[in-house]
């Protein structure tokens, strides 16, 4: 009898005349995929364990390996899908909540890809940004509406603010979501570019802590981490309410991943579970976020701006007003595609939406109310290229944040296995013997490499639009265009269509 | 199909010229009309205009309204309107010549008028704020009418046409001013509309430019928040308002407004010493969307002279000279040497750098703007 009534997902195709059986394959697959068959002296791979990460594609020497999709389906069925009927046989197996890593993987539309840009022809010149400076520097804080002069030049203390070289920073995530050499990787990279990190809701491990100017610093319901010299070694703090991979739920760290680094981190026992509660159980209302964000600023002496992220949902222009009349610095809108370590997959996939519409929502209503210029917007939640970025920014984002963007350019193949904590490329686990495989000097490398390829991207678009600082682009929807978008999405975005 | 302008964005290069007699001394039209004509190529026919200060001395008390009017239905309800808000001293049409552009032409009518203290009171509103909030109701909720000035003791006369028949219809040798602005428009399409001509004109201020802002989508959304009704769609009335914003509102001093318009680059910042690197940064954190991108010169004119600038990287030609007390700027040093052989000076502004010229100071009635003050730098 099957142990399971779910068949593997992949196929291993191995080329036997290229294979020298040199047990790469084995060594690297932490799923156990591939084994040396004693009895019969040959390598033999257990596809069910297969989650499709490449790395034995990757690193086979000879190039003898790939794995393909499966090509066992079921009947043809417009209603029941093979991961429709899959997940009953699981969840008929185990009676558990079916648990996913990453973001949102649904076909829902991508309003990035129905988006497009401008450039200048006759009337206005491109701009050439080989030859002309073309700016992009962001300042994330919050801003007054006026400057005051007096005799001394400005009046008053100006608000703290973080300082961007590129309008993109890498999003919350902890050490035990990711690995330290992952986390250190980014910290490394954000240095190097004049960008920031964010360490998630992990604590600040000693390691990481020469980083620690450039990093968000996130205080989340479980309070992980979170100390004064905590708060006050960061270059801003970050008050997580929700996550746009799991709206209305929180976080859970198996006791597995809480080994001895992880646990002094955190400041938690060795081996327990770390459970992030569903709400702060201090902030039950909007009156209590705001007790939350001047208790922070008090801690810190005023000296770093206060965030708030929350999951875009469905009023979510109310809440984000809400929060800045909070006293919220800036406010980071996370969108139903944003990644995770791991999030029950009925909520990943069913609930909140798009960061596009979100941003266009948010953006709009605050000027509505007047109070846009005070906070910054920072938008998260499936960011891929840099004319993603250009896009968010025009529908009026001060900066994006990256994250699975980030860790794809650490290696990952989005296996989509996060929550597994065998990550074989060393990024989502604490397994010593996997984290070895993410150098943070090459990851560095490879992380800071994104964001100047990116910066130059962005500069090219800035440029053809006539545009040669950032902030000119910012919430300027007249150069975007949307294509294949219905009456109302236009609405919402406050976009012409294309050809108008 | 004919856009009018304000449904939608019309891009347009064109000329533009300015002079201004620093002692108040007053000039003829002659002059400006020849500087604008000479670039006759860098319009098309589709929107002319001048702005003149000085023109009306014996009724500089008042409020010169000039008005648009598209049907007499839209003159009935306008003077209705003006007279809930307004003393009217006086009221008549604008003479006009015949020439060919009467042929589409609205009624155009000019007023003089004092708002009523007892209204001003009654909305708590300081004088300048009562007639702009009056303007903007009136292009925004009388159709058909339009204010194309509203100033004291200065008038702008446009209309769609070339520059120099402009000049001829509104039979401008028959007015006299210390400064004078020209515009002559390149539209892209075809407005078909007075109104959407320049100078564009708020309060004390009016403003000829040629360019095309790339940061417009920018500007006119962070405007829209301090409830400026960006209702004609163009770079001009951005700017306008934005000057307004500023200097009238967050009483900034006029040069940081223009500065934070033409804002250094970063790179230039970087090498400034450390007090004014700080000064920049939060000039332009806060002030990053009223940074004015793209292509552009301007010509600013108001009662206390004459301002003109290009955007930061010089994308537009702009040229001013000196001769005694003379201040000219325009599009091309042809028009300048045109109406003055020999400057004294004659130089090309970098991009970003402001040109002023104030006209000397003089304790009037009509000073209507705090513009003057903190003033660092002027031509000499």
């Amino acid at each position: 009898m099957a142990i399971t009534m779910k068949t593997a997902s992949y196929k291993i195709i191995r080329d036997h005349d290229r294979c020298i059986e040199c047990l790469v394959c084995v060594r690297q697959c932490s799923n156990g995929v591939h084994r040396w068959d004693e009895d019969y002296m040959c390598l033999v791979s257990d596809e069910a364990e297969c989650v499709n990460c490449h790395r034995c594609v990757v690193f086979c020497p000879t190039q003898a390996l790939n794995v393909v999709a499966s090509p066992l389906d079921f009947k043809t069925n417009a209603n029941w899908r093979k991961p429709d009927i899959e997940q009953i046989y699981l969840q008929a197996e185990t009676g558990g909540t079916l648990l996913v890593g990453m973001g949102n993987d649904r076909p829902y539309p991508v309003y990035w890809d129905h988006l497009l840009l401008n450039a200048s022809q006759v009337t206005n010149p491109s701009i050439d940004p080989l030859r002309e400076p073309v700016e992009l520097k962001t300042f994330i804080g919050r801003k007054p509406d006026t400057v005051h002069f007096g005799s001394e030049g400005v009046e008053g203390e100006f608000p703290p603010q973080l300082e961007l070289d590129v309008p993109v920073m890498f999003s919350a995530m902890s050490f035990g979501s990711i690995s330290l050499n992952a986390q250190k990787s980014l910290a490394r990279a954000a240095v190097e570019t004049g960008i920031y990190w964010n360490c998630g809701e992990g604590g600040l491990h000693p390691e990481v802590r020469p980083y620690a100017d450039r990093a968000v610093v996130q205080v989340a319901s479980g309070r992980f981490g979170v100390s004064v010299d905590y708060l006050k070694s960061g270059a801003a703090i970050e008050i997580k309410i929700g996550q746009g991979a799991k709206p209305g739920i929180g976080g859970h760290l198996p006791g597995e991943k809480v080994g001895p680094e992880v646990s002094r981190t955190r400041m938690i026992p060795l081996g327990t579970d770390a459970i992030s509660p569903a709400p702060h159980h201090d902030i039950y209302s909007i009156e209590d976020l705001r007790q939350l964000i001047f208790s922070l600023k008090e801690a810190t002496e005023y000296a770093k701006p206060v965030g708030v992220k929350i999951a875009a949902v469905h009023n979510v222009a109310a809440i984000a007003s809400g929060s800045v009349r909070a006293g919220a610095d800036f406010l980071v809108i996370d969108g139903f595609r944003g990644g995770t370590g791991a999030a029950p997959l009925r909520i990943r996939d069913n609930i909140g939406i798009p960061i596009e519409l979100a941003l266009a929502a948010v953006d709009s209503r605050l000027r509505e109310e007047g109070i846009r210029n005070t906070v910054s917007l920072v938008v998260a939640g499936g960011i891929r290229n840099s004319a993603d970025v250009v896009k968010a920014i025009a529908l009026g984002a001060d900066a994006v944040y990256i994250g699975t963007a980030a860790l794809i350019a650490l290696g990952c193949h989005m296996c989509q296995k996060c929550y597994q904590g065998k990550c074989n490329w060393g990024i989502a686990t604490t397994n010593p013997y996997l984290t070895k495989r993410v150098n943070p000097e090459v990851g560095a490398r490879r992380a800071a490499n994104l964001i100047r390829a990116w910066a130059h991207e962005i500069k090219e678009m800035l440029g053809g639009m006539g545009i040669n600082a950032i902030e000119s682009l910012r919430g300027n929807r007249l150069h975007l265009r949307g294509i294949g978008l219905g009456p109302k999405e236009l609405e919402i975005l406050q976009v012409k269509a294309a050809g108008e | 199909m004919v856009v009018r302008e304000g449904l939608a964005r019309i891009p347009a290069g064109c000329a533009v010229a300015g002079i201004v007699d620093r002692r108040r001394q007053a000039m003829k039209a002659d002059g400006i009309v020849t500087m604008i004509s000479l670039m006759h190529d860098r319009s098309n026919g589709l929107g002319g205009g001048f702005a003149v200060y000085g023109c009306y001395s014996d009724m500089s008390d008042y409020y010169a309204f000039h008005l648009f009017y598209e049907s007499s239905s839209a003159q009935t309800e306008t003077e209705q309107f003006m007279s809930i808000y307004f003393k009217v001293e006086q009221k008549e049409p604008i003479p006009v010549r015949k020439n060919g552009l009467q042929k589409h032409a609205p009624r155009i009518w000019r007023y003089f008028v004092k708002p009523k203290v007892s209204e001003i009171n009654e909305q708590d509103l300081s004088e300048e704020e009562y007639i702009i909030k009056t303007v903007m109701s009136i292009n925004r909720d009388i159709p058909g009418a339009f204010v194309a000035s509203s100033g004291k003791n200065m008038g702008a006369f446009k209309a769609v046409g070339y520059p120099e028949d402009v000049a001829d219809f509104y039979r401008l040798e028959e007015y006299q001013g210390y400064l004078w602005l020209a515009h002559g428009r390149f539209p892209t399409n075809t407005p078909g509309w007075w109104g959407g001509a320049h100078p564009f004109t708020l309060l004390d201020w009016s403003v000829v430019h040629n360019g095309e802002i790339s940061s417009y989508g920018a500007n006119r959304r962070y405007l829209e928040m301090f409830g400026y009704h960006c209702g004609l769609q163009t770079d001009t009335e951005a700017i306008t308002y934005l000057l307004d914003l500023l200097v009238r509102k967050h009483r900034l001093p006029l040069l940081t407004a223009l500065n934070i318009f033409a804002a250094p680059f970063w790179e230039e910042i970087g090498r400034m010493d450390p007090e004014r690197q700080r000064l920049w940064k939060v000039l332009r954190s806060v002030y990053g969307s009223a940074l004015l991108n793209g292509p552009f010169s301007i010509i600013v004119g108001c009662s206390h002279g004459l301002i003109a600038m290009n955007d930061r990287i010089k994308l537009r030609p702009l040229v001013a000279a000196v001769n005694t007390e003379k201040v000219y700027v325009a599009s091309e040093e042809a028009a300048i040497r045109a109406v003055c052989r020999q400057p004294d000076r004659l130089w090309t502004p970098a991009g970003g750098e402001p040109v002023l010229a104030w006209v000397e100071h003089q304790t009037s009635k009509h000073g209507s703007s705090s513009l003057c003050d903190g003033l660092v730098r002027e031509v000499s």
